[in-house]
Order: structure tokens, then C-alpha cells, then sequence
């Protein structure tokens, strides 16, 4: 039936984490120098830049993920049937 | 200590335009990547050295967003089963020593020869490897079209070098790989992760020797080793990045921004695999290659200009050159973006009007049923 067709979109995702990736490209660009500064240190000040790339990939990666999914665009299902 | 030679003037400023180019660059890559598995990153690393960042921090920036997206697209993609953790993990280990080296060699150069020298290794790198693997890859994705119309069962190359490696038996190195079904030497692997990491370190993009080598050496059906590139370019992308962020190299801005616009692209890519053929990524990756290829081979002029080796140019010819190499990658990115992006359309139209199609006869049956 088509029931089994309708999938339920995941906004509570798409909110939540839209909202999360928002403030933090909002924090990097208006502290542009200390991220720079911070950057350009070397040693252990690397944790920085990889830790920085990790919280922006989970937060934004899951935002993207609800993204698409909230438009409706999904991966094609695989079926048996070949033509 | 390299970092120290380092100053702040070595991360560019960035304006709205600059950040909207980089997120914009940033989709493409990420669409094209999520499409063909190698990173996308040869779009990526030439479109910020276009913006005036130097090669070096190009590559380090580059490979800094590309290991959490690759981790994001290793996981998505292997829900679709693509994904050979087992030969991805073996790869990625002695592709960590090929980025090691790498490294060392990129700041080798740098402190040599400068701003110049490290952007003419890193373009000269771009065209020979581009030519090499483009037009093989192409050449390659037309012959399987017309062999048996790209259908995904019959679509792995069987070449010579594939069955001497599949019948190679060195005791106590054999493996058994899940994607390609047999079981396979890892001193083969070796080298091939080896050469992998080397690249990823010079233009931060390993993936065209993984992908191609997976596919055309050990015999991996193209999708699963695209796939499995991910799960290496994680590994390596993970250590590289360190190394570089350790010497100072890593500007995480031009990361993170690029980063905002390709996790759009990558997951959209990712799901645009499941919509279309085999050779058709083989198409859009040597099409994208051989442009790429054109734009940076413009540049080398330019690079041996400012080291004052054997070309001497005119303002006039650097500007112009340098616009032109600007155009040319832009053209690379659009056309990317819309071969990934139709073949999605087309797949997704063709999807709906099944499923339509489905829940119309299953209503009819039900209907019938009721009689």
C-alpha cells in the first residue's frame, strides 16, 4: 500500500542540527584571527585544526544528511528484477 | 622548525566573495567526489591555489576537510554495501607511510624554493598524473560501454595484469578480499597504498592512484573500489593532516568552508552512485581529469616564471595566462557538477514513475482482491 512507500522525514534532525552548524560557521567567521593565529602555531596546537575538522563534520555532516532526506532525495533501493 | 618559518601571512584574508567561491567550489568537489570516490580534491587543491593560497597550504587545508568527509562518505556508502573495510584499512595503513613521506618532501621543497616552487611541484604533479590516469580512465569507460552497454554484472576490466595478480601466491601474505572475491598478496597492496599516500601528500588527492589501481591491478569492480578510496583517504587524510597541522600548515577556514559546501555535494553524490552505471563514473572522472590537467599545465609557465628558470613572461602573459587557467578549472567544476547532478535527475525521474508504477498495480491488485 502506500504506506509502505512514504517514509517519515527526519526535521527534528534537519532543525537541530541546521541550527548547531549555523552558530559554529557563525563563531569561525567572526573569529577569523584567533583561528588563524592558532592555526599557524604548529605543534601541539595541531589538536586544534583536527578537532575544529571533526566537530564541523559530525554537526554539519548530519545536518546534510537530514538536508537531502527533508527534500526527499534518497538512494535508489535495490531490487531483483533485472531488465 | 618549518612551522617557524611559517608566518600568518602565509593564510590568505577572506571576504564574502571568497567564502561563497569556497563553498561553492566546495559542492562541486563534494558532489564529484561523493560520485567518484577519489576525493574530488584535484578541484579543490587547484581552485584555492587560484584564490593566491600557496600549494602547500593548499594540500594541507584540503586534506584536513577531506578526512571527516571521507569518513562520512565511507559510512554512507557502505549502507549501500559498497564498501571493502578489510582492503580499505590494509591500503590506508601503508598509505600512511606513503603520506609521511610526502610530507617530508613537500617541506623539503618549500623551504628550498618557496611559494613558487612548492605550487609548480604540486601543478607539475597534477599533470602528469592527470594525463596518465585521465586517459586511461576514459579510454577505459568507453570500451566498457560499448562492450556490453555498461551493464554494472559484466562491467570489471580482466586484463592481463589482473589475472597475474589473482594467480600470485606468496605463503603467509595471502588475504582474502570480499569486494574482489579472491584472495590477493599484500605485498601487492602494499606498494599500491604506498603510492597512494605518496600522492595524497603531494596533491592531496590519492585517489587516482587507489581508485584506478583497485580497479585495473587487483580486479575491484569500479563502484566498491570508489567506495573503499574513502576508507583509505580517511587513514591517511586523518595522519597527513596532523603532520602538516603540526608545522603550521593547515588553514582551517578554507577546510571548513569548503567542507560546508561539499558535505552537500558528497552526500549528493553518494546517493547519485546508486542511480547510474558503472562507466558512467568512470566518464565523468576522466572527463574532469583531462580538464584539470589543462588548467594547471597553464600555470607551470607561470611558476617557472616567478623561480626564474628557463621562462620569462610579461605581465601582460602572466595575467592572462593565469585567467585563463581560472576559466578553464571553472569549466572542469561546472562541467562535473552537471554530469553528477543529470544523471541524478534522470535516475531519480525513472525511480519515481517505477515506484508510481508499483503502487498503482498494487492498488489494482488489492482492488481485484476484493472482487
Amino acid at each position: 500500500m502506500e504506506r509502505v512507500l512514504v517514509k517519515k522525514r527526519p526535521y527534528k534532525k534537519f532543525f537541530v542540527f541546521g541550527i548547531l552548524s549555523t552558530t559554529l560557521y557563525y563563531l569561525l567567521i567572526t573569529h577569523q584571527e584567533l583561528v588563524k593565529e592558532l592555526c599557524s602555531k604548529g605543534k601541539w596546537y595541531a589538536l586544534f585544526p583536527i578537532i575544529t575538522a571533526f566537530v564541523f563534520s559530525f554537526v554539519h555532516g548530519n545536518f546534510t544528511d537530514a538536508f537531502w532526506s527533508v527534500l526527499g532525495i534518497e538512494p535508489k533501493k535495490k531490487r531483483k528484477e533485472v531488465k | 622548525m618549518v612551522g617557524e618559518v611559517l608566518t600568518q601571512t602565509h593564510f590568505v584574508d577572506l571576504g564574502i566573495i571568497q567564502i561563497l567561491y569556497l563553498i561553492f567550489v566546495g559542492f562541486v568537489g563534494g558532489l564529484v567526489s561523493g560520485f567518484i570516490g577519489s576525493g574530488g580534491a584535484f578541484v579543490l587543491t587547484p581552485s584555492m591555489m587560484s584564490m593566491g593560497v600557496p600549494g602547500l597550504v593548499a594540500v594541507a587545508s584540503n586534506m584536513c576537510h577531506k578526512f571527516p568527509k571521507a569518513l562520512v562518505g565511507a559510512i554512507k556508502r557502505a549502507r549501500f554495501g559498497q564498501v571493502d573495510v578489510k582492503l580499505g584499512l590494509i591500503m590506508g595503513a601503508s598509505a600512511e607511510a606513503g603520506v609521511m613521506v610526502g610530507a617530508h618532501i613537500q617541506e623539503y621543497i618549500k623551504r628550498m624554493w618557496g611559494d613558487a616552487g612548492s605550487s609548480l611541484y604540486v601543478s607539475f604533479a597534477f599533470v602528469i598524473v592527470l594525463s596518465i590516469v585521465g586517459t586511461y580512465v576514459l579510454l577505459d569507460a568507453f570500451k566498457t560501454k560499448n562492450v556490453n552497454g555498461g551493464g554494472e554484472e559484466f562491467e570489471k576490466p580482466d586484463n592481463r595484469i589482473i589475472r597475474f595478480i589473482h594467480s600470485l601466491r606468496i605463503p603467509g601474505t595471502m588475504v582474502y578480499f570480499p569486494s574482489i572475491g579472491k584472495e590477493i598478496s599484500i605485498l601487492v597492496t602494499i606498494p599500491l597504498g604506498f603510492a597512494t599516500g605518496m600522492l595524497a601528500a603531494t596533491i592531496a588527492v590519492g585517489g587516482f592512484i587507489g581508485v584506478p589501481s583497485m580497479i585495473y591491478i587487483l580486479g575491484a569492480p569500479a563502484l566498491k573500489a570508489s567506495a573503499t578510496e574513502l576508507v583509505i583517504a580517511f587513514v591517511m587524510g586523518a595522519g597527513g593532516s596532523f603532520k602538516y597541522a603540526w608545522s603550521g600548515f593547515v588553514d582551517i577556514r578554507l577546510a571548513m568552508f569548503i567542507l560546508l559546501g561539499s558535505l552537500f555535494g558528497v552526500q549528493l553524490g553518494a546517493i547519485g552512485t546508486t542511480y547510474v552505471k558503472d562507466y558512467m563514473i568512470k566518464i565523468v572522472m576522466g572527463t574532469i581529469m583531462l580538464i584539470v590537467l589543462a588548467s594547471r599545465g597553464l600555470m607551470i609557465p607561470v611558476y617557472l616564471h616567478q623561480l626564474n628558470v628557463w621562462v620569462h613572461l610579461t605581465p601582460e602573459m602572466i595575467k592572462w595566462l593565469k585567467g585563463l587557467s581560472f576559466a578553464v578549472n571553472f569549466t572542469a567544476l561546472l562541467v562535473g557538477c552537471f554530469i553528477v547532478l543529470g544523471a541524478l535527475i534522470k535516475g531519480i525521474k525513472e525511480e519515481r514513475a517505477y515506484l508510481r508504477k508499483e503502487a498503482l498495480r498494487i492498488a489494482e491488485e488489492k482492488a481485484l482482491e476484493r472482487f
